[in-house]
């Protein structure tokens, strides 16, 4: 399987950002789940934040994702030591492939036949359940949301809330459809239902696969944040856990995870804490009653030490996975994330995902912003997303000698007509004779003004020329 | 993002103005009724006659050697230690935030960082520098605003609109759903993405037309343009004017008084 195929769920064209926008945006029903749940999460993360002083625990949350990124090869090396001490084996991926090999491995080796899988990004952007279907393991997500997402066939278009994108009529028709449960609007009958399908699977799974919210390298402890408890008992149940986290999930500390923690919940749902948090430190003990035989880790590369290698594009690996970006986004609200193509969608997808596939696959995803800043504006780590959207496209078409591109990809969206015309926008607005003559000029024949400008008067009317320009008109007052 | 603390000059006696493209070709009204209003507190405006373009549209769509060009030609224009105010939160956003990246390394960068620190949005410096007082002159009306992304987020001034009209007595300020959203325009993102930008303005417009307001008053031009040119294709009743003209006319222009 090729590099790019891996990172583009279920080989989805991330090329064709345009026509699945077309297809969203004319989408009553998506248009509508988005927009009121978006709506719903950017109010319960305001009220969640009231009476705290968010901007101080914001750059509280920055400094320690900072400081963990700045010591970071020193980090993992002490966290894979204090694993190592804590009896969990430590492995290391360079990409996908190689993560859903060891993991496949480790099933091979205990002759696992099923998986039981908790909430993880990183799988998803190795396309875990893909690969293991290939060499004839079943995974199960027991995450409520991955679930649907997954008896859909479809990818999660949300990091937070895979299944953000159905309401509950659809939710319904499809546990009705798959597994045959009564239809029904009422949730908690979905949810009981749902329920009471995955706890049989999880007494049956030989191994448990689950991500990592944050990584203590002091400790070797691995912390997992969720709600529904399906990822305490994937971690416990089955005789075999394995773990799967990005490299950059690791902070120096205990002390560290309890401002970021307060921020992701808040930032993330909306809660001011989440139902469950587990503090994974190792295997069960021999006078433990429960827990897994043994515990691996997989540390995942796949391409965020490129990104480590850059001074600017490193603080995209602040990012604590909380959604916010997304929930604030007015572009995602729109398109919703399947639009996207890509594992991370919104936002952060748009800084993360060139790093992961390059800028020649995921030339649109920087442009696709209004640059408005509300992504960074809520940020929990205070990534400065626009300005990253930014470099990207600059990188997307080599737009700066001074600074040469170092992105995968770079210089793919270059096109020779668009730099002609920036070319010569520059030459008249570098030359204020050239510009006032040219003004001047329009102004003057501003009845030939054509009444269509391209996609722009599609929708609107073209704005019109003033018969004199500020220039021209302060010129005559003297000035 | 916005400064945590802005540190205001008081007053001077002389300002640069920096007047913006958009404005220079499509509303030089508000240019001039920015002026007009300083012009009024009795400050003296200097319009350089050799100002362009702040580089902005080339910065944001990944050109940044043409940016630069444009944004150099632009450095010497402003020789003295006087504020440099501009009409618009975008331009001025650029200006202040971007100037001193774009010409990190280069021999400008200390020019680019000193321009930089002069810069100013203009209501916001009419208001806490100037500490314009306002008097209405016009009849009863009711007004929504929009502050544009970069006014409120980089700028940090999306008090300064709705304070700055609250001085106006007959004028009701109307606040529309979720007001802080983008209208759209982000400069090429409507013409590279024109649905999403559609999508983004359609539902800007509702906004403001249930507010139950015909017009609405805004920081910058690209919204103005966005807004107030989809409302019109689609015969909406609603209609915009940059901030600069509506407080102008409402104070009664070349009549009115300073108080």
């Amino acid at each position: 399987m090729s590099d790019t195929a891996r990172h583009s769920p279920h080989h989805v064209d991330v090329k064709e950002f345009h026509p699945r926008a077309h297809e969203a945006l004319h989408n009553p029903q998506i248009r509508q789940n988005f927009r009121k749940a978006m709506d719903g999460l950017m109010t319960k993360r305001k009220s969640a934040f009231e009476g705290w002083d968010l901007e101080t625990l914001r750059d509280l949350g920055a400094n320690v994702r900072m400081r963990a990124l700045a010591n970071l090869p020193d980090l993992l090396e002490q966290l894979e030591q204090k694993l190592t001490e804590n009896s969990i084996k430590v492995h290391w991926a360079v990409d996908g492939d190689e993560a859903c090999r060891i993991v496949r491995d480790i099933c091979k080796a205990r002759d696992a036949k099923t998986v039981i899988k908790g909430k993880s990004m990183v799988s998803e952007e190795m396309e875990l359940n893909h690969y293991l279907k290939e060499q004839g393991i079943e995974a199960l997500e027991s995450d409520l949301g991955e679930y649907i997402v997954q008896l859909a066939e479809e990818t999660p278009s949300h990091i937070i809330m895979p299944a953000i994108h159905k309401n509950t009529g659809e939710i319904s028709k499809l546990l009705h459809e798959k597994t045959g449960t009564d239809l029904s609007n009422d949730v908690e009958y979905l949810t009981a239902a749902a329920r009471l399908q995955l706890r049989e699977k999880f007494m049956n799974a030989d191994v448990g696969v689950s991500g990592v919210n944050f990584a203590v390298a002091e400790t070797g402890t691995l912390c997992l944040v969720e709600n529904e408890g399906n990822g305490r008992m994937t971690t416990t149940v089955p005789k075999c856990h394995i773990a799967v986290t990005g490299i950059e999930k690791v902070v120096p500390n205990l002390e560290d995870v309890s401002a970021l923690l307060a921020l992701l919940t808040r930032s993330a749902t909306g809660q001011h804490i989440t139902t469950y948090f587990n503090m994974i430190s190792g295997p069960r003990k021999a006078e433990e009653l429960d827990g897994p035989e043994e515990v691996h880790v997989v540390l995942v590369d796949n391409g965020r030490s490129s990104i480590y290698q850059d001074d600017e594009l490193l603080d995209t690996l602040r990012c604590i996975r909380c959604g916010a970006c997304m929930n604030h986004c007015p572009v995602y609200t729109r398109v919703g994330g399947h639009t996207y193509g890509t594992t991370y969608p919104g936002p952060i997808g748009k800084i993360l995902m060139p790093h992961l596939i390059g800028l020649d696959e995921g030339r649109h995803l920087p442009s696709a912003s209004s640059l408005c800043g509300a992504c960074g504006e809520v940020c929990p780590v205070k990534i400065p997303i626009p300005d990253l959207l930014v470099r990207l496209r600059q990188e997307s078409v080599d737009g700066d000698k001074l600074h040469p591109a170092k992105v995968r990809g770079h210089g793919a969206k270059r096109n020779a007509v668009e730099a002609m015309i920036w070319k010569g926008w520059s030459w008249m607005h570098a030359h204020p004779g050239a510009y006032r003559f040219g003004t001047n000029l329009a102004a003057r024949f501003r009845m030939l003004q054509p009444g269509k400008m391209g996609s722009w008067t599609q929708f609107r009317t073209s704005p019109k020329l003033a018969p004199k320009t500020l220039h021209e008109q302060l010129k005559e007052r003297g000035q | 993002m916005a400064d945590p603390i802005k540190l205001y000059p008081s007053k001077p006696s002389k300002v640069y103005f920096f007047g913006t493209c958009l404005v220079d070709m499509f509303y030089p009204d508000a240019g001039m009724a920015g002026i007009q209003l300083l012009e009024r507190e009795g400050i003296e405006v200097i319009f350089p006659q050799d100002q362009t373009c702040c580089g902005q549209p080339a910065f944001t769509s990944g050109y940044h050697d043409e940016a630069r060009a444009v944004a150099r030609a632009q450095l010497g224009l402003f020789p003295e230690d006087y504020p440099i105010v501009v009409p618009s939160g975008s331009c001025g956003g650029m200006m202040r935030k971007h100037y001193p990246d774009l010409f990190k390394g280069t021999e400008d960068e200390v020019r680019a960082a000193e321009v930089a620190g002069r810069i100013w949005e203009l209501t916001d410096f009419l208001l806490n520098v100037c500490h314009i007082k306002l008097k209405d002159a016009g009849e009863p009306t009711t007004v929504a605003m929009h502050t544009s992304c970069s006014a409120r987020r980089e700028m940090g001034v999306a008090e300064v609109g709705p304070k700055l009209l609250g001085q106006l007595d007959n004028v009701n300020l109307v606040e529309q759903v979720r007001a802080e959203e983008c209208c759209g325009f982000g400069g090429t993102f409507a013409i590279r993405h024109p649905e999403i930008s559609s999508a983004m303005v359609s539902e800007k417009v509702d906004a403001l037309v249930d507010t139950g307001a015909r017009e609405f008053v805004t920081t910058d031009c690209g919204c103005l343009m966005n807004i107030h040119g989809y409302a019109e294709k689609n015969q909406k009743a609603m209609s915009g004017q940059h901030i600069l003209s509506f407080l102008w006319d409402r104070t009664g222009g070349d009549k009115g008084e300073r108080s």
